[in-house]
């Protein structure tokens, strides 16, 4: 198996066990977890190496594995140049970020965390940019959203960082339902999720009805995670996060992921008037708004902020063009966004680190301090303006030709370029205002530090990426040719349209554009005075962040109103409710049918015992009802319905119905009895007359509806689908007993299933009446003492007697299970009365001395039989829990068939045993505990001293 | 006979959800009993209605009863008896950390709770 069949996996997912490493490792040295995140990182690059050559070569390397085929759901991730391009980014920058990050944090600080929260950021961002399947895209991006909230809230004890990383949670948590709503849409109109797929249907997607929808949701999707207009105001709040976190989402990644989806969808949705609109549009407004508001916020990182907000405009408004070199000039400004922004906000956080402030108000003249720094921070600043000879001034000067390329689009087109060179003015603006109130303007004044260079390792990161700047500006055809061309490729899925990487061509309009950005950007920051007057009178009250918090908190109210209203902390009231929307739904259901109410089937003779047991059957139903007050009584009467209904099932041929129901129909009055010792022995009188009516009401209109639904049934013919378990229970289960056979074989896993919730209702009985104490009553409701006489001799010594027989039964009853009425579920409940007998009769301590089994052990061993004869058949190369049989021959007893399932069958019957029998005896021990200082009371249940 | 297995089936139903609006638990279990009864002869009538025709298999026996509902409702027996005994501790442990037995763990439970919430007012 060569690697480049499954590396793309591993590199996603290594960050993610790395997480766990870097956590762990932190509990001996915080140090550790930096460098073990550094080595998980560069493994990781390491893994990704040997497939860095296919997209050099025009191939894109696909790895894929089938997850949930019926859903469209694969495993799937996919090597292209676009993907190359991100995948790198995160990685190389990720690395600068751990080392800078390693010198940043503070001794208080949390490394174990910190590095653990970024690796899986890392890997859930590698997880987008990889991801060949559109679902599996969504997941990882949702996992960006997660991780992202627990970077930005990494300091959890400052309000600000807490109610900023929720902010960003909601806005792109929203944004990212929205993408899995038009990823889904997508996958609909193309008929696949795979993005192979969907990248060569962007014809069909185009002209599909559905495809307006499908790009709004997408793009909400895309809008929200990179802070476009309007939802670009969480950004500036997410800057609580530590520095090193902002340089890294804020830089390279988190909000680049939404650009990233522009990209890999640009050639299936663009081109259009709509991608054109939309993108272009929030493109442009979120480039003005950004350049504009960076220029006014003393925060150094605020200025970063909105100054990122606006070069995400300026990507998203390149896309928006919709032209082949637009999106190559957006794939460039990505790059060299990625490495000016980084080291910006590196820088920032140096200064925040050393001078103890970020408030350019205070921090002047700081060049004497930290000359290298500065002079870092002012090559960086000096490509974020557009400065020649450097990266950012040449993805500008494509970006201005675009907009002047654009401008012939329509008559009022004209002001692309205008608008787009205002921009560029501010752009130049606040970069100036970078450099000049930071390093040069005077002195500091009163700065908590005496600011001083940082560590030599806190700048080499700076250092590299402001290389990279350098050499990309001065020599582009060497340094990032290849992989711009390469990404570009990748991203319009064909051959790159001829564009030139030269610093100089000629006298041209986006020279003009640049030179008058830099001279009129000089001297709006020389007049800035005015311009902040200005601001702070009328523009700096606009808060996004109020209105985010009046739209939340008028949701909430609104939640809290509609869950009040519903949900009053009653259960009656609550019951009412399940009650009546039952029957508005049933009714509504009867009103929608227009088929005569009743078929013409032919109904079978009432006989003269069926009529009296139906008759006995209601009397007895009437009379819990009527004499619920006196619960002794009425549990007797409700013994009485059980009987019955089991009698029923013998008349009409289910035999194995009916000798369940009538042993859960003992071992339920048992408990009842045993429980309501403990409970008050009548129930109050209802004063409430009208809530009786209602009550008495919805009850007769259940029951009639009911009995109508029941009559609608049973008057028309049906094709049972039970031929097939009639045909193959014996060839195919080895069993004649169809019912035992559908339980352990034809639908094992069903059962298995419902055993299991037997065992939690079991364990869950354990679990509550662990530690309970509940006073017990010393008299009757007539004022009778409670008998304290012994066992009665009679019973003890028949119930003993007994014992051997009834268990027998209980063999005899499963063994014979798979072919005559009986099984493991019979078999279980008669094993339990047996031995729930022994305690009636001679007391928990008497009986617990000599059945030494734990039932809790039943329960396990239950579940484990029946779970390994599923596992045996899987190993034997079958499905889960297929069974087979042989027959046998025993002496005496002749030949019969022994089938797998009867391993099944016993794992039921222990289930069934441990939870009855640990359900009941542990109600018996309750009264024992209840009664602590009664030394003749003897220990056993209430039940037949009633 | 399937008018009379309606009926009984109907019967169930009213006097089950009736005792389960009650306000006191032991009334409410006894209730949800009565529905399971209900529910489960309601689920074994879906599959028609067939006197002495077992299903096991026997090649004298002309037919066969449906047997997918009984499998259906012999689980549904079993795990009604063990959501009834979970029901039952709920209300005993209910009754020892509250104090009374009220679903609602209410001390005034036969109080109007309208009434009673206005008077609060």
């Amino acid at each position: 198996m060569h690697i480049l069949d499954f590396n793309l996996p591993l590199v996603v997912l290594l960050p993610f066990a790395g997480a766990l490493l870097a956590a762990y490792v932190a509990r001996f040295n915080r140090l550790a977890a930096a460098y073990t995140s550094g080595a998980v990182t560069l493994t990781t690059l390491a893994l990704l190496a040997p497939a860095l050559s296919l997209p050099f070569g025009g191939e894109t390397l696909i790895q894929s594995w089938t997850w949930i085929e019926s859903i469209g759901l694969h495993f799937a991730f996919r090597l292209d140049g676009l993907a190359l391009l991100f995948a790198l980014l995160i990685l190389v920058i990720g690395l600068l970020v751990i080392i800078y990050a390693r010198y940043y944090l503070n001794p208080k600080d949390c490394m174990g965390r910190f590095f653990a929260y970024l690796l899986m950021f890392m890997g859930s961002m590698l997880g987008i940019v990889l991801s060949e399947n559109l679902i599996q895209l969504v997941i990882f991006w949702e996992l960006t959203s997660i991780t992202s909230f627990l970077l930005i809230s990494y300091w959890q004890h400052r309000e600000d960082a807490r109610q900023g990383a929720r902010m960003a949670l909601a806005v792109t948590g929203a944004g990212g339902l929205a993408l899995l709503g038009g990823v889904l849409l997508l996958g609909h109109i193309v008929g696949s999720y795979q993005l192979s797929e969907v990248l060569s249907a962007g014809d069909v997607v185009r002209e599909h009805p559905l495809y307006l929808t499908t790009l709004v949701l997408i793009l909400l999707g895309v809008f929200t995670k990179s802070a476009q207009f309007p939802f670009h105001f969480w950004l500036p709040h997410a800057m609580a996060a530590p520095t090193p976190v902002s340089a890294y989402l804020h830089s390279a990644t988190m909000v680049k992921a939404g650009i990233f989806l522009l990209a890999r969808f640009f050639p299936v949705l663009s081109g259009t008037p709509e991608w054109s609109l939309l993108v272009g549009g929030a493109g442009l407004l979120t480039l003005l708004i950004g350049a504009y508001t960076a220029l006014f916020k003393h925060d150094l990182k605020g200025l970063l902020a909105y100054s990122t907000i606006s070069h995400l405009g300026l990507i998203t408004l390149l896309f928006g063009f919709g032209t082949q070199l637009a999106a190559v000039a957006a794939i460039f400004h990505i790059i060299n966004h990625a490495t000016f922004k980084a080291s910006l906000f590196m820088v920032a956080g140096i200064i925040d680190h050393e001078t103890g402030t970020r408030d350019m108000r205070k921090l002047n003249g700081l060049l004497k301090y930290m000359p290298h720094t500065a002079a870092l921070a002012i090559i960086a600043s000096a490509a974020m303006a557009g400065v020649p000879l450097l990266n950012g001034f040449l993805s500008k000067e494509m970006f201005f030709d675009q907009a002047v390329s654009a401008s012939h689009a329509s008559a009022s087109a004209w002001m692309i370029p205008v608008l787009v060179t205002l921009a560029g003015i501010f752009s130049v603006a606040y970069s100036i205002r970078f450099i000049h109130d930071v390093f040069f303007n005077g002195e500091p004044i009163d700065l908590p530090k005496i600011p001083h260079e940082p560590p030599r390792f806190m700048k080499v990161p700076v250092d590299l990426l402001v290389i990279a700047c350098l050499a990309v500006g001065i020599l582009p055809i060497y340094t990032v040719a290849p992989l711009l061309d390469v990404a570009v490729t990748g991203t319009l899925q064909s051959t790159p349209p001829q564009y030139s990487l030269a610093l100089w061509h000629g006298f041209t309009t986006p020279l003009i554009m640049s030179l008058i950005a830099l001279s009129v950007g000089t001297l709006v920051y020389l007049k800035r005075h005015r311009l902040f007057a200005f601001h702070e009178r009328y523009i700096a009250q606009i808060d996004a962040r109020r209105y985010f918090n009046a739209l939340l908190d008028a949701l909430i109210s609104v939640a809290l109103k509609i869950t009040r209203g519903f949900d009053k902390g009653s259960y009656q009231h609550a019951a009412f409710w399940v009650v009546l929307a039952s029957i508005v739904m049933g009714v509504a259901g009867f009103m929608m049918v227009s088929a005569p109410l009743f078929g013409q089937r032919e109904l079978l003779p009432v006989d003269m015992v069926s009529l009296l047991a139906a008759l006995t059957l209601v009397i007895a139903a009437v009379l819990t009802v009527a004499w619920h007050r006196r619960r002794v009584v009425s549990l007797i009467v409700i013994g009485v319905v059980g009987l019955v209904v089991s009698l029923t099932f013998v008349k009409f041929s289910a035999p194995d119905l009916a000798l369940t129901q009538l042993s859960v129909e003992v071992v339920t009055i048992v408990l009842l009895l045993l429980a309501l010792y403990f409970l008050p022995q009548t129930t109050p009188v209802e004063t409430d007359r009208l809530r009786l009516g209602r009550d008495a009401l919805l009850a007769i209109i259940s029951g009639v509806a009911v009995t109508l639904l029941t009559l609608m049934v049973l008057t028309r013919d049906f094709a049972p689908i039970s031929h097939y378990f009639i045909e193959n229970s014996v060839p195919g289960g080895g069993g004649s007993n169809v019912v035992n056979v559908i339980l352990v074989d034809f639908r094992g896993f069903d059962t298995l299933g419902e055993i299991v919730v037997l065992a939690l209702a079991g364990l869950g009985v354990f679990a509550m009446l662990q530690g309970l104490k509940l006073p017990a009553p010393t008299h009757n409701e007539q004022g009778l003492d409670w008998n304290s006489d012994n066992h009665p001799p009679i019973m003890q010594t028949f119930t003993r007697l007994l014992l051997p027989l009834m268990l027998l039964v209980a063999v005899f009853i499963f063994l014979r299970g798979h072919n005559l009425p009986g099984g493991g579920f019979i078999a279980g409940l008669i094993a339990s009365v047996a031995l729930i007998v022994q305690y009636l009769a001679n007391g928990i301590d008497w009986t617990q001395k000599r059945l030494k089994i734990d039932m809790h052990w039943a329960i396990g061993f239950g579940l484990l039989i029946a779970i390994s004869t599923g596992l045996v058949s899987m190993g034997l190369g079958y499905p889960f829990l297929t069974s087979a049989f042989t027959h046998l021959h025993w002496p005496v007893v002749g030949e019969f068939e022994v089938a797998s399932a009867i391993a099944f069958d016993l794992g039921v019957f222990l289930v069934v045993v441990g939870s009855t029998v640990l359900s009941l005896v542990q109600l018996g021990k309750l009264s024992k505990a209840s009664h602590p200082a009664e030394p003749t009371s003897s220990t056993d249940s209430s039940a037949e001293k009633i | 006979m399937e008018i009379l297995i309606a009926a009984v089936i109907g019967i169930l139903t009213a006097t089950g959800v009736f005792l389960t609006l009650r306000g006191h638990t032991f009334p409410v279990v006894l209730g949800l009993t009565l529905l399971a009864y209900a529910v489960n002869v309601f689920l074994f009538a879906m599959g028609r209605l067939t006197s002495g025709l077992p299903a096991v298999i026997n090649p004298a026996q002309g037919g066969y009863t449906d047997p997918l509902p009984q499998a259906l409702v012999l689980t549904a027996i079993v795990i009604a008896f063990g959501m009834t005994a979970f029901l039952i501790v709920l209300a005993l442990k209910a009754r020892g950390e509250l104090g009374n037995d009220h679903v609602d763990g209410r001390t005034d439970g036969d109080l109007k709770p309208r009434t009673r919430r206005g008077a609060e007012k």
